[in-house]
């Protein structure tokens, strides 16, 4: 009788192993285990677990695997639609985009090792989300980032800032995926925990699509890739508590170090051995390593693995099962061989220049059984290591003093102390409004040759070749609005980059998430995690885009104080016909610049206040879901009816910023402008409030009664605000007793220069 | 007209490579890097890149593959040899080509539209431009400032071997229009006998008015021009 089958009747021992620790209740807090969740283990297990088991629950468990303080909420996301393939739950989501291609794509978070190294920690990030695409059976076809930072006047900020940059963009550039878009914000409330949300889509036929699943008993279980060295030994577990001031010097070992050539090779291997039709199954070593793998394969499968760690390639010396199954070496995957079929997996990998060995197999017995040589060092029931993870509702409460922000009175600040122009000159050029020219020309954004719109514009588009279609991506969060009103900030979160995604003539199709926050163990931190899940789930349902997947990231604090609530939102976008692809700045002297949407009196959270006035308070503006459904829908009908020469999101820096950045463009040929507003509010809240549901559109003469009746149409208020000037004029916008003037000069210098002469004052690694 | 894409391991611009020369007509082929047998061919393209992760230096290491022996032969004969990027810094590395690629001088990777002037026509790669031209084209790169001592800008200028200048969109030399820092704002270079051209600036990523210029259709239709000539 084989140790299998005498297995579902009897508790199997394991004997403790030489040279291991004993479980004390020490070394089962230091594996971030609470009592309970202890007691929980030992009942499943029927005995006092190994260490190496302990090791294996502890990272499946953690926050990181295991989702156990956000999988109930999570449950009230929509996840599906008629256009959705695969939902949660895989390694990536996948939408259906017509003319037999599918699009799989995901975000994930790397914020802690970047807090810690932030060019591997980045570099890193990017490398985990192009795998969670191929493995999926798609081929990378764009990367997204979305950042976050300190102020810049902190020169260790601005080495994080740098190291970050140059992170995302040496791992996709070496590897050969455009850069398309993403999102940058800089405040205090990030000084000490910077957040690296990278994104990444891929597109496959339909046929292609491979699932990580440990399906046919018998079938071989095969490491492939990069080989398991010691870095990065619990990074899940890691990645699920608080950084502390000496954080940065005992987590660097936590820190995995990135190598984008192995990861070409894999891509390419990868995608080879999916249509080689060899292989039943296929995953990414990512979080808790071999352990999280293969134990989350055997549990979709419902099966069993055994896997023996001897046969692991291993680059160091005596390391023991411990080490093997926890490590998180980067660019190695988990491959499940049809039997008989390991020798074709082999030649595929060879010609790749790479390695692969046969570790273990899928059993029927439903254990996950860990060998050294032969002899068992761990044996567990597969499915309680995915299914069995506790989760918890927790209390959550606001805390008192975000209420008291949230309520000042903000009437002084309505009234300007001093020039229009200047103060908005200073927000044009603050980081959080400024171009962001300086990241993204670091990141290659054309190879592959597939670009329509680069980075800089609402959101990147690529053409999908061989058909007429093409896929536009964003990813937005104003962290502020969320700290202030996490339920509305979410929401403005999901309608932002809807209109994104409108503005360049897509149709807002899916969404990936990226939740971060602070410490859930805390009430005021559940509080916001909760409301944000609430107000993302509303908007996600008005606007019909479904959540596919995503990624939770808690513990985002240094020294016990939270970064703001951030959840993120990767949308994705399909746009009909390439000839819809419409641009945000302004095309053509002479044409009508036609404001959609109405602007409000809503000063709160806005850019204007935190650089007047250092001040991140008041009520967010609200945003009202039918409107917003009807802005789009009108703006689409627009576009697709070649009514518009340009539309944009009315964001960050409000009208005035926005109408700057249609004017400069790529900055190579700026437009003047000349607008006048008749609203009857302060200047201060015409100009530079972020009232939502605002879309600024420009048209021929000609179109513009057109265009307004369209939207009326739709319920959407609309009315000429002016027109495009020529190139030598200036900008000219005036408000109700107030205006703002400037020559195009002056514009451009606070635009475009504003990033440049930040970043080339010196750096410190130093806090 | 065969082409062949030589493709090493890191390569990343190949497939664009392909799609190019197939837009203007060419029979493209993939060549992998150990291949040993290069007949038949037409001409020869080396991709953009990072053979080898370039982590020794940009195609230190990928000059020495199999294949590299052969392309050296094909080039001494004669045969058209474009390199692109990553294929220029092969060529400069194993010999074809003169100088160097050293690292940019703004010491980060440099991705955006820059413009060249076009000085020598009497290329393979070349002839359907016009002396003079200026084009638009994206470069993407860490690696591309061109590195020779004097007396070899002297030699190349005075043997008119500087294919492409960065210039400012107007035409304009200057600091500013050059992204990398390279000696004499040099963008492309031929060799001696003016078959091998090497150049850092993408002419395949601007084969389509989508992609925002189609300022590389004439690198491709050179090409199949002069090959069709040679065949007639």
């Amino acid at each position: 009788m084989s140790a299998g089958e005498s297995a579902s009747v009897t508790i199997p021992l394991v004997p403790p192993r030489t040279g291991d620790p004993e479980i004390t209740s020490e070394l089962v807090a230091d594996h971030g285990l609470s009592d309970d969740e202890y007691e929980r283990i030992c009942r499943i297990m029927g005995r006092i677990p190994t260490f190496t088991e302990l090791g294996v629950f502890s990272a499946m468990w953690s926050e990181h695997c295991g989702y156990k303080n956000s999988k109930r909420l999570l449950q009230l996301l929509p996840t599906e639609a008629p256009w959705v393939i695969q939902g949660p739950g895989e390694n990536a989501g996948v939408i259906d985009i017509g003319d037999g291609y599918a699009l799989a794509f995901k975000i994930e978070s790397h914020n802690h090792p970047s807090a810690v190294e932030p060019y591997q920690g980045a570099a890193t990030g990017v490398g985990g989300i192009l795998r969670d695409v191929f493995t999926m059976g798609a081929r990378p076809i764009a990367i997204l980032d979305s950042l976050r930072f300190g102020d810049l006047d902190s020169a260790r900020v601005r080495y994080l800032f740098g190291g970050v940059v140059s992170g995302v963009g040496d791992y996709g550039n070496c590897v050969g995926v455009p850069n398309i878009g993403g999102e940058v914000a800089f405040d205090r409330g990030y000084e000490g925990n910077p957040i690296v949300n990278a994104m990444c889509l891929g597109l496959m036929k339909k046929e292609d699509l491979i699932t990580a699943s440990a399906s046919g008993v018998g079938n071989t279980l095969m490491a492939v890739g990069a080989r398991t060295g010691r870095d990065g030994i619990h990074g899940a577990t890691f990645a699920s508590e608080e950084l502390s001031e000496e954080s940065e010097e005992s987590s660097r070992p936590q820190v995995q170090v990135g190598d984008p050539f192995t990861e070409k090779l894999l891509l390419e291997a990868s995608l080879e051995l999916i249509s080689s039709g060899s292989i039943t199954g296929i995953q990414d070593m990512g979080a808790a390593g071999i352990t999280s793998s293969a134990a989350e394969m055997a549990g979709r499968a419902g099966n069993g693995v055994e896997i023996d760690v001897a046969r692991v390639p291993v680059r160091e010396p005596d390391m023991t099962p411990y080490e093997i199954l926890l490590s998180e070496s980067q660019e190695r995957m988990l491959v499940v061989a049809t039997k008989g079929y390991e020798g074709e997996v082999h030649r595929i990998l060879e010609k790749w220049e790479l390695e692969a060995e046969e570790i273990g197999e899928v059993t029927a017995d439903g254990r996950f059984r860990v060998l050294e040589d032969g002899a068992v060092v761990a044996d567990m029931p597969a499915l309680p290591l995915t299914d069995g993870c506790p989760t918890y509702e927790r209390e959550g409460i606001e805390a008192d003093e975000v209420r008291e922000l949230r309520e000042m009175d903000l009437a002084e600040h309505l009234i300007p102390e001093g020039d229009l122009t200047k103060a908005f000159l200073l927000l044009l050029a603050s980081p959080n409004v400024a171009s962001k020219r300086w990241i993204y020309h670091q990141y290659d954004t054309t190879v592959r040759t597939s670009t329509a719109v680069r980075p800089g514009g609402d959101s990147g588009v690529i053409r999908i070749r061989g058909t007429e279609k093409a896929i536009a991506a964003t990813t937005d969060c104003n962290g502020r609005f969320v700290y202030l009103d996490p339920r509305q900030g979410a929401m403005i979160a999901v309608a932002e980059a809807a209109r994104n995604l409108v503005c360049s003539g897509a149709i807002p199709t899916a969404i990936t998430n990226n939740l971060n926050f602070g410490n859930p163990l805390k009430q005021h931190i559940y509080y916001q995690f909760r409301e944000a899940v609430l107000g993302m789930a509303d908007a996600c349902k008005a606007f019909e885009t479904p959540v596919t997947g995503g990624n939770v990231s808690f513990y985002n604090e240094t020294d016990g104080l939270a970064i703001y609530p951030t959840p993120v939102i990767g949308m994705v976008g399909i746009i009909e016909n390439v000839s819809h692809i419409s641009p945000q700045s302004f095309q053509s002297e002479g044409d009508d610049i036609v404001l959609l949407g109405e602007n409000t009196a809503e000063i709160g959270g806005a850019e204007y206040l935190y650089v007047t006035a250092g001040l991140v308070a008041g009520f967010p503006p609200r945003v009202d879901l039918t409107h917003e459904r009807q802005l789009q829908r009108a703006v689409l009908t627009m576009i697709q009816e070649k009514e518009l020469r340009s539309a944009h999101d009315c964001s960050e820096g409000g009208l005035a910023c926005t109408l700057a950045e249609c004017a400069l463009g790529d900055g190579e040929a700026p437009f003047g402008v000349n607008v006048v507003l008749d609203d009857a509010l302060p200047p201060v809240a015409t100009l530079f409030a972020e009232s939502q549901g605002r879309i600024v559109v420009s048209c021929a003469p000609d179109r513009t009664e057109n265009v307004i009746r369209l939207a009326m149409d739709h319920g959407v208020p609309a009315r000429k605000i002016g027109t495009v000037g020529g190139r030598e004029e200036s900008f000219h916008v005036t408000a109700v007793s107030g205006q703002i003037e400037t020559d195009l000069t002056s514009l451009h210098q606070a635009y475009f220069g504003a990033l440049p002469a930040i970043m080339n004052t010196p750096v410190s690694s130093e806090k | 007209m065969r082409v062949g894409v030589v493709t090493f391991p890191g390569s990343n611009c190949d497939y664009d490579l392909y799609k190019a020369a197939q837009q203007i007509g060419a029979k493209v082929e993939f060549i992998w890097h150990r291949q040993k047998n290069l007949d038949g061919y037409d001409a020869l393209m080396l991709p953009g890149g990072f053979s080898y992760g370039d982590y020794l230096r940009a195609g230190a290491i990928a000059r020495i593959s199999p294949v590299m022996e052969d392309i050296i032969g094909f080039a001494e004969n004669g045969g058209p040899v474009l390199g692109i990027c990553n294929g220029f810094q092969i060529l400069c590395e194993a010999g074809l080509l003169p100088g160097s690629l050293v690292r940019n001088a703004s010491l980060r990777f440099e991705s955006k539209d820059i413009h060249v002037l076009v000085e020598q026509t009497d290329t393979p790669f070349t002839s359907e431009y016009q002396k003079g031209q200026i084009l638009r084209m994206p470069i993407a790169h860490g690696e591309g400032n061109y590195e020779a001592d004097d007396q070899l800008l002297e030699e190349l200028e005075a043997e008119g071997r500087v294919v492409f200048r960065y210039v400012s969109s107007d035409g304009e030399l200057s600091e500013e229009a050059n992204p990398n820092g390279s000696k004499n704002s040099i963008a492309g270079l031929s060799n001696k006998s003016g078959n091998v051209l090497g150049m850092m600036p993408h002419p395949e990523r601007a084969m389509e008015e989508i992609l925002g210029s189609i300022d590389g259709v004439g690198v491709f239709l050179s090409l199949a021009t002069n090959l069709s000539t040679v065949v007639l």
